[in-house]
């Protein structure tokens, strides 16, 4: 058993982007193990995705394919990838760490006895493995001591995908035998709740308020800082599952990702599922109570302190400073 | 419909998190614990499918006798009956570890569907419920927002990347795990309080005592700042004033 295998997320003929995060990682853990490096992509019809290059070396690409992989279903998934890592048999099977990935690796692992280090944002020495606990509010090593292959999953944006010396990976098929009585579950098509109206990520400033503005009511006083800084008011998840403010306002990975000149975070706390969506911002300033609030950690501005005493003056200040 | 609902005890969002001496996990000395987020969520989801359908809810809650609290709690809000599966190693057990002895104590109770929250708020690896469904050979979907009682089982709706939605029908009996924000959660009224003490809470012992671990958590400790911050003090107006020249000298918007 030896080697990394890399498995690749597409949708429809699409890549997922952060398929090649994972491929850059597992890349990196390879030259680390001085061990090969494959990767995988499940579906069906995937020649549509066309020759694709890597910016590392990749030793076999392997073209998951089947009818009924056509559309995305755990069981099929988990089926298949089965019989590839039974075949090729690697040490370390890495995945981009998506919603379709927690939806079936974690059964793909339990297959073999195996627990995925899910959601992991660097790897070190051992190999180490760095995943964030409590909201992010601490790190944590692991290590796998079990016997078989050891399954990773990366968080989005850890690992950079280079663009240089692309070199073009032809891709083998694997033709896993799959029967339709071992899918049980029938996916739909993908669908929008609504048309998006608010688009945050062209916005050059942002004020996003979180959990610790307490009540829908106080909601008001970041507005009032928005209009004065002429910025978008955005949200962490809470504010919008309480439907204080609409779900489209959501910044984070189940809602939008933002890029900004500057996010000004008020009473947010920085859980990991929040700052996927917002570290790309150019500068971040964080107004919150608690001095070890994980926003602190990508914050170039900080103030440890009372919202409904800073958000008002700073909201005068702004005003002052305009008039 | 018979519904189990496996839900975690966890410290509090706003709890001050010290690492222990042994620097292998938290303090756990003065924390106080609550039920996981995406829990609440999922009990929310199978008392109202309850109240729509019929049947029964079972709150399954594994750990130390604190846990209790968190299962009355439940029942408070409307479960009929916890089961409590006494485990003070759960911190020796990886995520098929604990799975695994969750899995044993609810196959007796063959339920029609088991909800779970997405993932935990402490270790958020975000599995349990998968590994759950693996382990019972029962079909599972994850992150869902919105489930209904259909001919031949479920149509769920599940939350998917930048917004978008899928639905997917599946046989019952089925594993779901639950995104938050899908149904506004209730409080426990006082007659819900005084209903709870008549409920039952079985206790089991859990089925194995922790073993090997597939993977081991070797160190927990504060992370590296990622960048340089500059923390700004003083009265509110003086930070509002101190704010107003970065952004004016150095972030430039306005």
């Amino acid at each position: 058993m030896s080697g990394v295998l890399v498995v690749m997320e597409q949708r429809a003929g699409t890549w997922n982007k952060m398929s090649f995060e994972a491929l850059a990682a597992g890349q990196q853990l390879a030259a680390k193990l001085g061990v090969g490096v494959s990767a995988a992509v499940v579906g069906d019809g995937l020649q549509t995705l066309g020759a694709w290059s890597s910016s590392g070396k990749v030793d076999a690409a392997f073209a998951v394919e089947h009818a009924l992989l056509k559309e995305y279903t755990a069981d099929g998934y988990v089926a298949a990838l089965e019989q590839l890592i039974k075949r090729l048999a690697p040490a370390y099977v890495l995945f981009p760490h998506t919603y379709q990935v927690r939806d079936f690796a974690p059964a793909l692992a339990t297959r073999f006895k195996q627990v995925l280090i899910s959601d992991v944002i660097a790897i070190h020495d051992g190999p180490v493995f760095v995943r964030q606990l409590l909201q992010g509010k601490l790190n944590a090593d692991y290590r796998q001591t079990g016997d078989g292959p050891c399954f990773i999953s990366v968080q989005a944006g850890t690992f950079r995908a280079e663009e240089q010396q692309n070199t073009a990976v032809a891709m083998e098929v694997f033709t896993p035998a799959l029967e339709s009585t071992q899918i049980r579950n029938k996916p739909g098509e993908l669908f929008r709740e609504s048309a998006q109206t608010v688009d945050l990520s062209v916005a050059p400033v942002i004020v996003s308020v979180g959990r610790g503005i307490g009540e829908q009511e106080n909601i008001g006083i970041v507005e009032e800082l928005a209009a004065a800084l002429g910025a978008e008011l955005a949200a962490s998840r809470p504010i919008c599952d309480n439907g204080w403010l609409p779900m489209e306002r959501q910044v984070g990975s189940s809602g939008q990702t933002v890029s900004p000149k500057l996010y000004l975070a008020v009473g947010i706390s920085g859980a990991i599922q929040h700052l996927v969506g917002m570290k790309g911002s150019k500068a971040v300033i964080a107004i919150n109570k608690d001095e070890n609030a994980p926003i602190f950690e990508v914050a170039d501005y900080g103030v440890v302190g009372d919202l409904f005493e800073v958000v008002p003056a700073l909201t005068r200040a702004v005003l002052a400073a305009k008039s | 419909m018979k519904i189990l609902v496996a839900i975690k005890q966890v410290p509090e969002r706003d709890a001050q998190i010290h690492v222990a001496a042994d620097g292998k996990w938290i303090d756990e000395s003065d924390l106080n614990y609550t039920i996981n987020e995406p829990d609440a969520y999922a009990l929310e989801e199978a008392l109202q499918l309850k109240e729509k359908n019929g049947g029964e809810v079972v709150v399954v809650c594994a750990g130390p006798e604190r846990v209790t609290s968190t299962l009355r709690e439940a029942l408070a809000k409307g479960a009929d009956r916890a089961i409590h599966i006494e485990a003070d190693d759960l911190g020796q057990r990886d995520t098929l570890g604990v799975a695994q002895i969750l899995a044993d104590a609810v196959k007796t109770e063959s339920p029609d569907l088991i909800l779970t929250g997405l993932q935990s708020d402490d270790l958020g690896l975000g599995q349990t419920g998968v590994v759950l469904a693996e382990l019972l050979g029962m079909p599972h979907a994850t992150i869902i927002m919105q489930v209904e009682v259909v001919d031949g089982g479920l149509k769920v709706k599940r939350e998917l990347e930048d917004g978008w939605f899928q639905h997917v029908q599946m046989p019952l009996p089925a594993l779901l795990t639950i995104q938050s924000g899908g149904n506004k959660l209730r409080y426990a009224t006082l007659m819900g309080i005084k209903k709870a003490k008549t409920k039952e809470t079985k206790t089991v012992t859990s089925s194995t005592t922790a073993g090997a671990q597939a993977v081991t958590l070797e160190r927990v400790y504060l992370p590296e700042k990622q960048k340089k911050t500059e923390m700004l003090t003083g009265t509110p107006a003086e930070i509002a004033a101190k704010l107003v020249e970065k952004l004016k000298f150095e972030v430039r918007v306005i």
